[in-house]
């Protein structure tokens, strides 16, 4: 099947595929003066800001933003949504994709990448919580791939590979999410060992709760999203069961959204008062603050909600979008804004160039990968020989 | 623990150790650790310092770092606040020389050495650790570069070598461990000429600062800088300002690093030993709900089918006497019907006939015979209604 | 060093060691424990397997 679905003869030199090259070919060569110049080089890193965008955004961000894979099998398998089941591969791809990405990214960032196996051969330091997420990413990643892996076999064609992995799809899902649970809200504690560096506003002793919970907005959202722009551009790709299901996912996840949101303002709230910061909101880190919690939490938690009530697709579309955002931006305000705010303003970080064209660089080859993987695989539609056994 | 036990404390350390050392610590839950008797610390009177920069020449020499761009006896680089970076492990700052006969402060800046490293408690190849000595050393061997030590240090003091491309490490004072080791006094110390470094024993330098506060109250704020902050420090501080004004961050508070992550870190084996069993939970009751739900429909479609199996006999009854009815009606109707076509055309071949035979040229025999239908028995009178 | 730990740090640093190796018996543990729970119980388990 995958030769007569290939022969897509389109020219290769489209705007996207011009684009895409030239920023895969700014990337290589920064990644040249990266791997020989140092992180001097290319990046406004300093010994004040030892994590830059390449923390906040590719491993904090990314891992958010990849949280739909554990959110979606959860909801499927675990929970019985059945009605979910064509959102579970295409979710489980990207959550893949992000967590490959991540790892991929995390080695132009750390000084001595090829050590990054390190904490776990040859001296663990148990009591970081970077170990942990660590630990965790390393065998999510592993877990995806296996629970990825049905959609190359049946590419393939190993039948036998193929049903053992989706016998292991229980087992595999559970642990995915006690995973995702763990390194989600590890992210989030890592901060905790930084009181004094994080503006209170933020830090919280709640820190890994919150990114925890707003891994599952992020998930759902993303999901949503995802699936809305896979319309646009894999429409063709796309088998009736998958077309007929995403409008009820998108209506499933924006409720299910809606109301996680609206425990993440509150236990937000909680936060405040348990550290009694209210007087902060007065301030300008307040006001920010306050952009953060009510435009990009409470604002699509009543958005996501009108969506649902009234059916409308394209409002709960949009929302998806603003969540997304909201993510982004929390995740961003904690590494990057909040974060050394004690500091005068001429010991701020700000990133780079090349360090944003190295995250430019990373979301695209994330995109080629998509891209390359759902135009041959099995994964918007069901492959035809394996259509009874999900 | 020493360097020795924890280098190789790999998995399998771990765990065999967990038998030899674990009843030893039974009670360390609640236990409070007061750090190693008889550690080491330095006891930094700024009230003393005068900022000529020895100390930063000292350090640069027996640590082998790289001559700095400008020379040690320059003071000019007092003008500007600067920070411990890649190739200077302390450094000196000018504080406060402002107001007209106010003598300009100074502070020395490096490595406190925690009691309780947030810079060990983060990284995660453990290269950070604590000497009995009273060092915080670090191991280049093993670190990854990930840079969470700098993160994690409340005093902002590891630096790193940003442009080394093949071999970046963490640089950071080293409290001269293995000069103190050696029985030697740190090179910042040795350097001092005035006398504003002390280096003796954690309690003895304790001991020290308290008997200067007393003795001479009006030069010292009542406060050593690093008996408590953090958990306390093995770099002690005395001012006669307030430590805000020489550069210090008041605000810290006194937990030491490992108890702000301990929560959370407490919290991940219990979520690994208990989202199984809730998750599985979930999985079984709504497994088991499908099954139910399913079992149900299929006992009310068996009810509905049962029940509808005895309506549907009456019906099928009622339905087929009807039909009965219904059929012999319709052929009866039909019978008639034909009967009186039949009729009908017979009459008409019959008058054609009759017309034509004066003039005999068609076949006009086909036509009565092939519709003349066969007579049927009598004709009954029923009803039409359905 | 004569036994037990003097800093909270090192107390953290063998105790989580200790924790991480019991997780990860932990997680066998819990799926074999499954297993031997459901291994009579030929609806669940075949499910368990297919799903
Ligand atoms: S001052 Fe910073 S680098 Fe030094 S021991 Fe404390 S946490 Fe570690
Ligand atoms: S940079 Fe090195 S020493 Fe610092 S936390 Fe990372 S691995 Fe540990
Ligand atoms: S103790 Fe040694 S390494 Fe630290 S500042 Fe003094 S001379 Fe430098």
């Amino acid at each position: 099947m995958s030769a007569s679905r290939t022969a897509v003869s389109r020219s290769l030199l489209t705007p996207f595929n011009i684009v895409a090259g030239l920023i895969l070919a700014v990337g290589l060569v920064i990644t040249v003066m990266r791997f020989t110049g140092g992180l001097g080089a290319v990046t406004n890193l300093s010994d004040y800001n030892p994590w830059g965008l390449w923390i906040g955004f590719d491993l904090l961000v990314g891992v958010a933003l990849a949280a739909g894979g554990y959110v979606t099998s959860a909801a499927c398998y675990i929970f019985g949504l059945k009605r979910f089941h064509s959102a579970v591969r295409p979710a489980i791809l990207t959550g893949f994709l992000g967590y490959a990405l991540v790892v991929f990214a995390l080695h132009y960032d750390v000084g001595r990448p090829w050590r990054l196996p390190y904490p776990f051969i040859v001296q663990p330091g148990t009591t970081s919580l970077l170990f942990e997420v660590g630990a965790c990413v390393a065998l999510y990643l592993t877990v995806l791939f296996i629970e990825y892996s049905s959609a190359p076999l049946e590419w393939l064609g190993f039948r036998k590979a193929r049903n053992l992995v989706v016998r292991l799809t229980m087992v595999l899902t559970i642990l995915g999410v006690v995973l995702s649970t763990l390194h989600q809200s590890s992210l989030g504690a890592l901060y905790l060992i930084a009181p004094s560096k994080l503006h209170p506003l933020w830090y919280s002793s709640y820190l890994p709760i919150y990114f925890f919970v707003s891994s599952i907005i992020a998930g759902l959202s993303m999901v949503i999203f995802e699936s809305s722009l896979a319309h646009r551009y894999f429409h063709d790709k796309m088998d009736e069961t998958h077309r007929r299901e995403t409008d009820g996912v998108a209506l499933g996840f924006g409720k299910a959204a809606s109301l996680v949101l609206f425990g993440y303002l509150l236990i937000k709230v909680i936060g405040l008062a348990v550290d009694n910061n209210w007087h902060y909101l007065t301030t300008g880190w307040g006001a920010w603050y306050l952009v953060e919690v009510l435009g990009f939490v409470a604002l699509p938690c009543y958005l996501y909600a009108v969506g649902v009530r009234e059916k409308n697709l394209t409002i709960i579309r949009r929302t998806s979008g603003l969540a997304v955002l909201g993510i982004v931006l929390n995740r961003l305000n904690i590494s990057l804004v909040a974060f050394n705010y004690h500091l005068p303003s001429s010991e701020r970080y700000f990133p780079h160039w090349m360090e944003i064209a190295i995250s430019v660089f990373v979301v695209t080859v994330g995109i080629l990968a998509y891209r390359f993987i759902v135009t041959h695989m099995p994964i918007l539609y069901e492959h035809p020989e394996y259509k009874d056994a999900h | 623990m020493s360097i020795s036990r924890r280098k190789f404390l790999g998995w399998m350390g771990a765990a065999g150790l967990g038998v030899t050392a674990g009843t030893k610590a039974r009670a360390a839950s609640n236990a409070h650790f007061e750090g190693y008797p008889n550690s080491l610390a330095v006891l930094h009177d700024t009230t003393r310092c005068v900022g000529c920069r020895r100390c930063e020449a000292g350090c640069n020499k027996v640590n082998d770092l790289p001559a700095p761009a400008t020379p040690f006896d320059d003071l000019t680089v007092l003008d500007r606040k600067r920070r411990t970076d890649a190739e200077s492990y302390t450094i000196v700052n000018r504080y406060g020389a402002g107001g007209e006969g106010q003598a300009p402060l100074f502070r020395k800046n490096q490595c406190n050495h925690c009691l309780e490293p947030a810079c060990a408690s983060a990284c995660f190849v453990a290269a950070f650790h604590k000497t009995p000595e009273g060092a915080v050393v670090y191991d280049a061997s093993v670190c990854v570069g990930c840079r969470y030590c700098m993160i994690a240090c409340p005093f902002e003091i590891p630096t790193y070598e940003y442009d080394k491309a093949l071999a970046p490490r963490v640089m950071k004072c080293t409290m001269c461990h293995p000069r103190v080791l050696e029985g030697k006094l740190p090179g910042c110390v040795e350097a001092c000429p005035v006398e504003a470094l002390s280096f003796g024993s954690r309690e003895e330098m304790l001991k020290i600062a308290r008997e200067r506060i007393r003795k001479q109250p009006e030069r010292y704020v009542d406060h050593i800088y690093g008996e408590n902050e953090m958990g306390g420090t093995s770099w002690l501080y005395l001012a006669g300002v307030p430590f805000r004004e020489l550069g210090m961050r008041e605000d810290l508070g006194v937990t030491p690093a490992p108890k702000l992550t301990s929560g959370a870190l407490g919290a991940v084996p219990i979520v690994v030993g208990l989202w199984p069993v809730l998750l599985t939970g979930i999985y079984a009751v709504s497994k088991r709900k499908d099954k139910i739900a399913e079992e149900e429909k299929r006992q009310a479609v068996a009810q509905a089918v049962e029940a509808a199996d005895q309506k549907a006999a009456e019906a099928m009854a009622k339905a087929r006497e009807k039909a009965e009815k219904e059929k012999t009606g319709a052929i009866d109707k039909a019978v008639k019907e034909a009967l009186a076509e039949a009729e009908r055309k017979a009459q008409e071949e019959a008058a054609k006939a009759a017309a034509e035979a004066a003039a005999p040229t068609d076949d006009t025999a086909e036509g009565p015979e092939g519709t003349t239908p066969p007579a049927p028995s009598d004709p009954k009178p029923t009803e039409e209604d359905a | 060093m004569e036994g037990g730990f003097f800093t909270l740090q090192d107390f953290m640093y063998f105790t989580k060691g200790v924790t991480y190796l019991i997780m990860v018996g932990a997680l066998i543990a819990v799926t074999a424990f499954w297993l031997y729970l459901t291994d009579r119980d030929e609806d669940v388990t075949a499910e368990h397997e297919e799903e």
